[in-house]
């Protein structure tokens, strides 16, 4: 099975690539990756939970040189994603694909890149459902 | 924060080391001559001051205190101060403090830095955040303005206009690294860096130092004319996938007051001053979509208004609140920890008079403005 490229933030298993979320009933906010206390009000009720696969594109660009620390390919998409269901919440990622536009919708898959020792290690990306 | 017994704070003195590249000068040279600079035109002797505080974000440990073991002027207090962007404004902040509460007569406050070239690397990330990818500084500048541009009616071609404003400004400033003109088309025809900011419209990390000597009222030598109305620091409201924290995630922000907002609204509190009373401003341009956005945080428009500022001019030296008289980021460049105090010494010779080229006719109040990773962001209010 790939490395995750942080554990703390997605699991990799059979049914692919899971970002690993937090979830406080207090606050009434979702948040990734799974903090403690809640990155939104410092609520400590917080409680593990698997986020949707599903959501929309918010905002999205390309980055064209590699930034100090990648070893992955250039050019490659990054930006912010609105996941599917409630509550709210928008995550950093790369995209895959070309985005025809704000909302298009997006689905998580695992992208293999080198990790920072070199050795290859799994991140998530959202590609663009055609 | 005012209180009536508290002590006016004016800038006695100002120093600046020119911004670029200097091969063969460190940091600490440079910090040495912009205080020198700074000590001359206040007529103070290091052996003057009571304490020192410098703003730095890459000079190291104890960097502050090179500067003033060079002087011979150590055996005060020396307090090396890292705010991102915002280093500068924290020192500044810290020592208009130590006067207004009585404590010191007569402080310095600078800033240095020698920055490495290309893409800005930070200890605030993780690396498997870098190595997935996920830090790249001018990426989350670019989706900051694709969201500018979608809500406030902009394109790429005013966010080129802001970089030949800038750029015109600068040709004038002897401490700018880069003093010629651009175009509009040139902007739009260097390379694409993160669609929609293109290479030029984004600020170079580089290198430089500034200095300010502060001194109480009524203190003995005269001020100069120029008081410290307001210094306000402030930091993020957590929320905002945008922020300059870069969280790896973020809920509907549509609430949640900007730090640069914060950091106005109680300057301007503080100053018993609003927006219409500035004359001119220098404010954070790491990129140009970024100083279109700060002209709404800092309420000098609102959002959706850039676009017919820009047509109008006012924000062009000559025009009705001109902003970055300096030539900003865009021409200076950007040495994180001396920035903010680079801004206080134009708008110092601003309300001086002594601007030269780039002097805002009969300038009373000034406002500068910086924001950057933490977030931190600074607001300070001058006034003759």
């Amino acid at each position: 099975m790939p490395t995750p490229i942080d554990p703390g933030s997605l699991r990799v298993d059979d049914d692919g690539v899971t970002l690993l979320g937090g979830w406080s009933p207090s606050s009434g906010h979702r948040h990734f990756p799974m903090r403690p206390l809640c990155p939104f009000t410092g609520a400590d009720d917080v409680q593990p939970l698997d986020l949707p696969r599903d959501g929309r594109v918010w905002l999205w660009t390309t980055v064209t040189a590699p930034p100090p620390g990648y070893q992955g390919p250039v050019p490659y998409g990054l930006g912010i994603v609105e996941l599917d269901g409630e509550p709210f919440l928008r995550v950093v990622s790369r995209i895959i694909g070309e985005v025809p536009g704000e909302g298009a919708p997006v689905r998580l898959v695992g992208e293999e890149v080198p990790g920072p020792d070199g050795d290859p290690a799994t991140t998530w990306a959202f590609q663009v459902v055609p | 924060m005012t209180s009536a017994s508290q002590t006016t704070v004016e800038i006695a003195g100002i120093g600046m080391h020119p911004f670029g590249r200097f091969d063969g000068l460190g940091a600490t040279d440079m910090g040495v001559a912009a205080v020198r600079e700074a000590l001359a035109d206040a007529g103070s002797s290091a052996r003057d001051l009571q304490a020192a505080f410098c703003g730095t974000a890459y000079g190291g440990v104890a960097a502050g205190h090179r500067v003033l073991g060079a002087l011979a002027a150590t055996g005060i207090p020396i307090i090396d101060v890292e705010a991102g962007c915002a280093s500068g404004g924290a020192a500044l902040a810290l020592g208009a403090a130590a006067i207004e509460s009585g404590r010191c007569d007569q402080v310095l406050v600078f800033g240095i830095e020698k920055m490495p070239k290309g893409v800005i690397r930070s200890s605030f990330f993780a690396p498997w955040q870098e190595a997935a990818g996920l830090t790249p500084a001018p990426a989350f500048f670019a989706l900051r303005a694709q969201r500018l541009l979608r809500e406030c009616g902009l394109t790429p071609e005013h966010l080129a206009q802001v970089v030949v404003k800038n750029r015109r400004h600068g040709v004038s400033n002897p401490n700018a690294m880069f003093r010629s003109e651009v175009t509009v088309e040139q902007v739009l025809a260097s390379r694409l860096v993160c669609d929609p900011l293109h290479l030029w419209m984004l600020c170079s990390p580089n290198e430089g130092a500034a200095a300010v000597v502060l001194r109480a009222a009524g203190s003995g030598a005269e001020g100069r004319g120029v008081v410290v109305a307001a210094v306000s620091l402030r930091s993020h409201l957590p929320g905002s996938v945008l922020g300059e924290d870069s969280p790896m995630c973020g809920i509907d922000d549509s609430d949640i007051t900007p730090p640069t907002t914060l950091a106005a609204r109680d300057a301007y509190e503080e100053a018993g001053m609003g927006p219409d009373d500035i004359d001119v401003v220098e404010c954070q341009d790491t990129d140009a979509a970024r100083e279109l956005l700060v002209w709404a945080e800092l309420g000098l428009c609102e959002p959706g208004e850039q676009a017919a500022l820009l047509a109008d001019g006012s924000t062009n030296l000559g025009g009705r609140l001109p902003v970055n008289p300096s030539g900003g980021l865009l021409s200076k460049g950007e040495p994180l920890g001396a920035s903010a105090l680079g801004q206080i010494v134009e708008l110092v010779h601003q309300l001086r008079g002594t601007a030269g080229e780039r002097q805002v006719d009969g300038a009373q109040v000034a406002l500068a403005h910086v924001i950057g990773r933490g977030a931190n962001a600074c607001v300070t209010i001058l006034r003759r």
